[in-house]
């Protein structure tokens, strides 16, 4: 039956777990995440739908554990924060270059380093542009509520297997943390293990049959057959961008000017469109959902239309690069963003779009 | 209708529960809800807050700068959300352990003494509900008996013997709170 | 063609589950016997279809190539991990991993020590030849004291690097292990030795007694600068006065 709760975004996650009928969940205590597998183990997943959940000895074994499980072709999936995350790097790279699907979850902290239990989204740069070692790119997936929480569980497993191929779940410690209220969906029931080997058959490492062996590796000695499995994984990359870029326009269709925002950083700055428009200001918010695919052309044809671009972040500007890569010089793109574990108020972001965009928009009207 | 709150005390004096409480009663009216609290070490034993917002339409940023009503239980609390209320909002606090007063002229202020009223009633536990009613007294925005429904749904069952203890401990707030006069600055 | 070459004259074959594919371990080395003998275990017990190995990383990953079972190739010294997960989500199969010595008693200790606490229901054979073979001869956790290796090129110093490290008798402690042996592959005698040890290891499985853990002596002679024969000999006389041969830890029980 689906249910409405009042829950914590990391409890939401959990709870969407469960209920997607995902196999396996590995994890290691971290803040502002450990509400996961805590949820998790209280709610004997064991029982309910015979998922597997393990506390690892650490962020390492954890990931390794998830490669092990999604090799069979299990629905394996695991959750940190910030340095978790660094420390599951070369498993995610493995995940990326075996070819195998699983969902990771991130709920960011300030860094670098030990850095803050606060909310942060400095992981950007560490999220799309590869993180780990080699070419590889992960799907990335940006909750903004604690409904998304929920429901991009299933929507990451999804991508995972439609591609064969890792995907992120990028929330924050203000998204993980937070109480809304979420809509939970039915139990959907476990695929068995006869559905796994007849689905997955010709990949899975569920023990060999009269088929060939299954071999699971990301290991090319031979250049040119590394050469070919690197096109492969570009070519499943550029199809996500075809075929599976998400994204969300609010207030767009008049604006003189552009706030573009993820996570929770795209509910604090849907506040400011409120307050600007308040006061007579046109402003747009362009809501990444998908961090990679990354709304390029959406960007490119808003530039035509706006007289400038906010790109607002938790974090010392990271994805104002990518944004400014997308719009080519046609509008100025300036970044916001407190670091430190600091949440920017509507207030601070209205006066740095006034002060970054509008005033420098102005001073350039004067000069012609 | 849109009502942005900010709930700010030690940890320990029930600040969070007091928002899952009131959340609740929102959901309980089929209002969209957020709580988005202070976490971490510093709320073991420092100070603790937590925003809610009820609102009959989508919920923008669930961290907010400045509030509607601001229910303020300790000192540091007072020292730094005072100034948070909008013009014209509402600022309920309890006296106790408060010795700098508030003195802000563009709001409407309002004293509770919840710590005392809930060690008369004899439970020290219920004084959230007590400081909970008296914000309902002055901002009727939820309905007693959807706060009651909240209050099934965030207690877990074997505390369900508790619930006419906290509404007791609800109707003292609202029959105790009273309006908070400034007094006039001594030159 | 010879005459002889016929079915009926035919005394031995390598067992079908090990593939046509030539092994890339150096002539001499005792990776190629030691997988021999696992498939032939596999084989003789009939799992096939229920097995699924752990490559590791050094010499032996490409395990795959030459093991024709389903196989999944885990990050340094992780195979115990991605062996655990497998088990745990598939607890009918027969999950074992294959490491050498850097892999399981240095970069993957951790990973090594929580399986087998844990207990996991899993075959660990752990292939110790004192050194890494695969990256050129480095100083392992196992190399002996006084041992040359390109990283300790003045013999290995206890003082500055560390004693050799007895992983084996370490996890044997565990509650969660339930069987440790330790083995060798470089005569007729050994080698059947090793394979009953083997058989018994996933016989565990079966029985779903937890972490069972066949550790095999062997010999690296590129690494050790050896030609074949002086490397088993020097194993004989060094290699096993450090790590002696024999059962360690039987039905639970420490011999």
């Amino acid at each position: 039956m689906s249910e409405l709760k009042l829950m914590k975004g990391n409890e939401a996650l959990a709870e969407a777990a469960i209920r997607a009928g995902v196999d396996a969940y590995f994890g290691y205590p971290i803040t502002p995440q450990s509400e996961v597998i805590e949820y998790l183990m209280t709610e004997r997943p064991e029982k309910r739908t015979g998922m597997i959940v393990l506390q690892a000895e650490s962020e390492i074994a954890a990931i390794n554990m998830v490669y092990g499980a999604a090799s069979t072709g299990k629905r394996a999936m695991t959750s940190s924060s910030s340095p978790g995350i660094s420390l599951k790097l070369e498993g995610i790279s493995y995940l990326a270059g075996a070819e195998l699907p699983a969902v990771i979850v991130n709920v960011v902290r300030g860094g670098p380093g030990l850095g803050t239990i606060q909310p942060s989204q400095a992981d950007y740069f560490q999220s799309v542009k590869g993180g780990g070692h080699g070419d590889y790119k992960l799907y990335v997936l940006a909750p903004a509520s604690v409904q998304e929480m929920a429901d991009f569980v299933e929507d990451a497993f999804d991508i995972a297997f439609k591609y064969r191929a890792p995907v992120l779940i990028l929330s924050d410690g203000l998204i993980g943390q937070m109480m809304e209220k979420v809509m939970l969906k039915d139990q959907k029931e476990r695929m068995t293990n006869e559905a796994i080997i007849k689905k997955y058959g010709d990949w899975a490492t569920t023990g060999k049959t009269d088929r060939e062996r299954n071999i699971i590796t990301s290991l090319y000695l031979q250049p040119e057959k590394m050469e070919a499995k690197v096109r492969k994984l570009m070519k499943k990359y550029e199809q996500m961008e075809n075929e599976d870029l998400r994204f969300e326009k609010i207030n767009c269709e008049d604006a003189d000017y552009l706030i573009v925002a993820y996570g929770s950083s795209a509910r604090i700055a849907q506040k400011t469109v409120e307050l600007a428009r308040e006061k007579g200001i046109k402003v747009g918010l362009l809501r990444p959902i998908t961090l990679f695919p990354f709304p390029k052309q959406q960007l490119l044809d808003l530039s035509n239309q706006v007289k400038g671009i906010l790109s607002v972040e938790l974090n010392a500007g990271q994805m104002v690069e990518d944004v400014k890569l997308a719009v080519e010089h046609k509008v100025p793109v300036e970044h916001f963003g407190r670091t430190g574990g600091i949440i920017h108020t509507p207030e601070e972001i209205l006066e740095a779009l006034e002060e970054k965009i509008i005033k420098n928009e102005h001073a350039r009207h004067h000069k012609i | 209708m849109t009502e942005e709150i900010i709930i700010a005390g030690f940890g320990g004096q029930g600040v969070l529960s007091m928002g899952k409480i009131l959340a609740y009663s929102g959901i309980m009216q089929d209002q969209e809800v957020s709580w988005m609290p202070s976490y971490g070490p510093e709320m073991r034993g420092g100070t603790a807050n937590v925003t809610v917002i009820l609102s009959d339409d989508r919920i923008s940023s669930p961290y907010l700068k400045v509030f509607d009503t601001a229910i303020i239980l300790n000192q540091q609390s007072m020292d730094k959300f005072e100034e948070s209320v909008k013009p014209g909002g509402i600022l309920i606090y309890d006296p106790n352990g408060i010795s700098h007063h508030p003195t802000r002229t563009d709001i409407k202020i309002f004293k509770i003494e919840g710590t005392k009223l809930a060690s008369e009633m004899g439970n020290k536990k219920i004084f959230n509900m007590v400081i909970l009613g008296g914000f309902l007294k002055v901002k009727p925005i939820v309905k007693l008996e959807n706060v009651i429904e909240g209050l099934k749904k965030s207690l877990s069952e074997r505390y369900h013997h508790l619930i006419p203890l906290n509404k007791d401990a609800i109707t003292m707030g609202m029959n105790r709170v009273t309006p908070y006069k400034i007094e006039a600055k001594a030159y | 063609m010879l005459d002889i070459i016929k079915s009926e004259n035919q005394v031995f074959c390598k067992t079908k589950l090990m593939t046509d594919t030539p092994l890339s371990y150096c002539p001499g080395c005792g990776h190629g016997t030691a997988h021999n003998i696992t498939m032939e275990v596999i084989e003789e017990m009939g799992i096939v279809e229920d097995t699924i190995g752990v490559a590791p990383v050094g010499c032996s990953v490409l395990a795959y190539d030459f093991m024709d079972i389903d196989m999944t190739q885990a990050a340094h010294g992780r195979a115990p991990a991605v062996a655990t997960a497998i088990a745990r989500t598939w607890p009918e199969k027969y999950v074992f991993t294959y490491q050498g010595d850097g892999d399981l008693a240095a970069i993957g200790t951790a990973e090594t020590i929580h399986a087998c606490n844990r207990g996991e229901n899993i075959v660990i054979i752990f292939v110790n030849n004192g050194i890494y073979g695969m990256t050129g001869g480095q100083m392992a956790p196992t190399t002996l004291e006084g041992m040359h290796s390109s990283t300790s090129p003045y013999g290995r110093d206890i003082e500055t690097m560390g004693s050799p490290l007895k992983i084996t008798e370490l996890v044997a402690n565990l509650p969660g292990v339930y069987y440790v042996a330790r083995h060798a592959v470089h005569t007729h005698k050994h080698a059947r030795k090793a394979k009953k040890a083997i058989r018994k290891a996933f016989e565990n499985t079966r029985l779903n007694k937890g972490v069972s853990f066949v550790e095999i002596v062997s010999n690296c002679n590129s690494g050790w600068k050896m030609n074949p024969i002086e490397s088993n000999e020097w194993m004989v006389e060094n290699m096993f006065a450090y790590f002696p041969l024999g059962d360690i830890k039987v039905n639970g029980k420490l011999k």
